[in-house]
């Protein structure tokens, strides 16, 4: 039996009396969607940031192909292939659409100590920049500011960026949060496509998107993984109907 | 330190004008000199040199400031570093403008780079503390140099030479060798904020957040790019020098500083345009205000009190607003 892309062991986090990411265990095995769902303020984005390098853990371990790389920083995590998207969207808003995208190709080609061409010129870059807009559907707004994008517009940067890194882990935080309809519906058809290439951790409030894209689902509630399974088992396990999914298929 | 609005930072869209306004500035500075001896004012060569040399000045600090979003309070410190090796050497008996610049941009460059080492470990209001500290640390220990006249400075025996020549011992030679400086450290600038290095720095000033999250850790570029702010500043100081013929601790003190961001408010930050324009600018109006009244400095006030309420983002801000910078698209 092979090890799992991603195991996380322990995982605590504290802030003050909360504990916001209560002895957190969990694997992520490769080529997978894993969905963690749960109430809001529940400790999903804090996890997602533990496990980015954004955030220290108090205690616990990550481990990503079979390294543990609890100690290593955003920068070196990215360039393993361990990539996230925000929930609150994180752009350069006076860059164009394209740049944005550019600037994580140009982080993993070659070194950026360069000093004179310009490098909006770089075709290899564009180019590569291009294909994730494609992907995600905004190659049509390739050169306006991104700062004046529409909301869901942002959502979809957002996700290009992350996949310009070529990442072989995606943590995603809500990537359908604040898309319209249309978009939202792209998108998840985009993370079928990808989901050859790509393993992901899916965090995401969209239960009709959970249940159609994961492959199994992990629910937290308080901090806490409450249950995990298939997406079956998971919908019929009564703790998490009391604790989350009650409300939700009510409503 | 992303608490520099959007609207203080110009967008990166409409560079070809920039570079069409930038012309259009050198062109003008290019015919001052004969146009004073024509008008038989050839005080104002003496003036627009000074207005060169804090361009240059203020195009260095917007490197860090306006596109690094590292607010520095202590960059005239490079002014000071710059004098005093033209002082130092000169006294040394080496008067070659080369070598003192090249002294110049050395003695700048090391202070940037073990005091941008400790300062880039703060953020925002400690950064600008602490880089005014480190700023008056220079400025005080140039003021306990007794043998180069402490806090009274001392005067220069005379210009540089460059390469042997008496280039500078007339106005109009050392108002054309500051020119091509400046037009020098424009053009270098320009290409450097358009580059992979740029794209970097000015990404980080954005969102340090979202560098980190594609594979940059910004302290290198930042620390890179604050060296060679200090450099290019340290050239304007051996200019400063040759052109008062006379060194003294007031041009590092915290008051300079203090100017040379109002400098690149005035102009606005972030385009390098609105750094030339902003220096040239002010400088043109202290001279200027100063002949009228004693009180120019209230006059001075008043513009910068109407600029920032009429234009956030400065002189080329206003500019933009009236249409008068944009892309042909
Ligand atoms: N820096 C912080 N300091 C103190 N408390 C924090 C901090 N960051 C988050 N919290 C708290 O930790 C809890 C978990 O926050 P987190 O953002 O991880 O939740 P979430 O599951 O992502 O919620 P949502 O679904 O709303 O995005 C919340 O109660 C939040 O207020
Ligand atoms: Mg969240």
């Amino acid at each position: 039996m092979t090890d799992a892309l991603l195991q996380v062991r322990n995982l605590r986090k504290t802030y003050g009396a909360l504990k916001v990411t209560n002895d957190v265990s969990l694997d992520v095995h490769e080529g997978e969607i894993h969905a963690i769902i749960g109430p809001n303020g529940a400790g999903k984005t804090t996890l997602i940031s533990q496990l980015s390098g954004q955030l220290r853990p108090d205690s616990g371990t990550v481990i990503y192909t079979g390294q543990d790389i609890t100690a290593l920083d955003m920068a070196a995590r990215v360039r393993m292939g361990l990539a996230r998207s925000f929930q609150l969207t994180t752009l350069l808003p006076s860059f164009t659409v394209l740049e944005n995208v550019a600037v994580a190709v140009q982080a993993r080609e070659g070194s950026s100590f360069r000093f004179f061409r310009p490098a909006s010129t770089e075709r290899a870059l564009n180019d590569q920049a291009m294909e994730c807009l494609n992907d995600v559907g905004l190659s049509g707004t390739a050169s306006r500011l991104a700062g004046a994008l529409s909301h869901g517009e942002k959502r979809q940067l957002e996700l290009a960026i992350a996949l310009a890194t070529r990442p072989r882990l995606l943590l995603l935080d809500e990537p359908l949060a604040g898309t319209g309809h249309e978009e939202a519906a792209q998108l998840v058809d985009l993370f079928g496509r990808l989901k050859s290439r790509v393993t992901m951790m899916l965090i995401e409030h969209d239960m009709n998107a959970v249940f159609a894209l994961a492959d199994r689902v992990s629910v937290l509630v308080y901090g806490e993984i409450a249950a995990c399974g298939t997406p079956d088992a998971v919908r019929n396990d009564a703790k998490v109907r009391a604790a989350y999914l009650g409300e939700e298929e009510v409503a | 330190m992303t608490y520099m609005t959007q609207t203080l930072t110009e967008p990166r869209a409409g560079l070809a004008a920039r570079l069409k306004l930038a012309l259009a500035i050198f062109a003008l500075l290019a015919v001052v000199p004969p146009l004073a001896h024509a008008m038989g004012e050839p005080f104002m060569i003496i003036i627009a040199t000074r207005m060169m040399v804090f361009a240059i000045a203020a195009l260095s600090l917007d490197l860090i400031l306006g596109h690094g979003a590292m607010v520095s309070f202590g960059h005239a410190a490079y002014l000071g570093f710059g004098s005093y090796a033209v002082a130092i050497l000169s006294r040394a008996g080496i008067s070659d403008l080369v070598l003192q610049m090249v002294a110049a941009v050395l003695a700048s460059a090391l202070f940037a780079l073990v005091t941008g080492a400790i300062s880039l470990r703060t953020r925002g209001v400690y950064f600008i503390m602490i880089t005014l500290a480190f700023g008056q640390m220079a400025y005080f220990f140039f003021v306990s140099f007794s043998a180069l006249g402490g806090d009274d400075g001392v005067a220069l025996a005379a210009r540089s030479t460059v390469l042997g020549l008496p280039l500078l011992q007339g106005e109009t030679g050392l108002f054309y060798v500051t020119l091509g400086l400046l037009i020098a450290a424009f053009a270098g600038l320009y290409l450097l904020t358009r580059s992979r290095f740029g794209r970097v720095l000015t990404g980080t000033r954005e969102s340090a957040l979202r560098m980190q999250a594609i594979g940059f850790r910004p302290l290198p570029y930042q620390l890179t790019a604050y060296v060679i702010s200090a450099a290019i500043c340290g050239v304007a100081g051996v200019l400063l020098a040759n052109q008062a013929v006379y060194v003294s601790p007031a041009y590092m003190s915290w008051h300079r500083s203090g100017e040379m961001i109002v400098m690149l408010v005035l102009g606005g930050v972030g385009s390098l345009t609105g750094a030339m324009t902003g220096a040239l600018v002010t400088v043109a109006l202290e001279e200027g205000l100063a002949r009228f009244s004693e009180h120019w400095r209230l006059g001075f006030g008043l513009i910068l009190v109407l600029v920032a309420l009429l234009s956030p983002g400065g002189l080329s801000g206003l500019l933009r607003k009236f249409n008068l910078l944009r892309d042909d698209k």
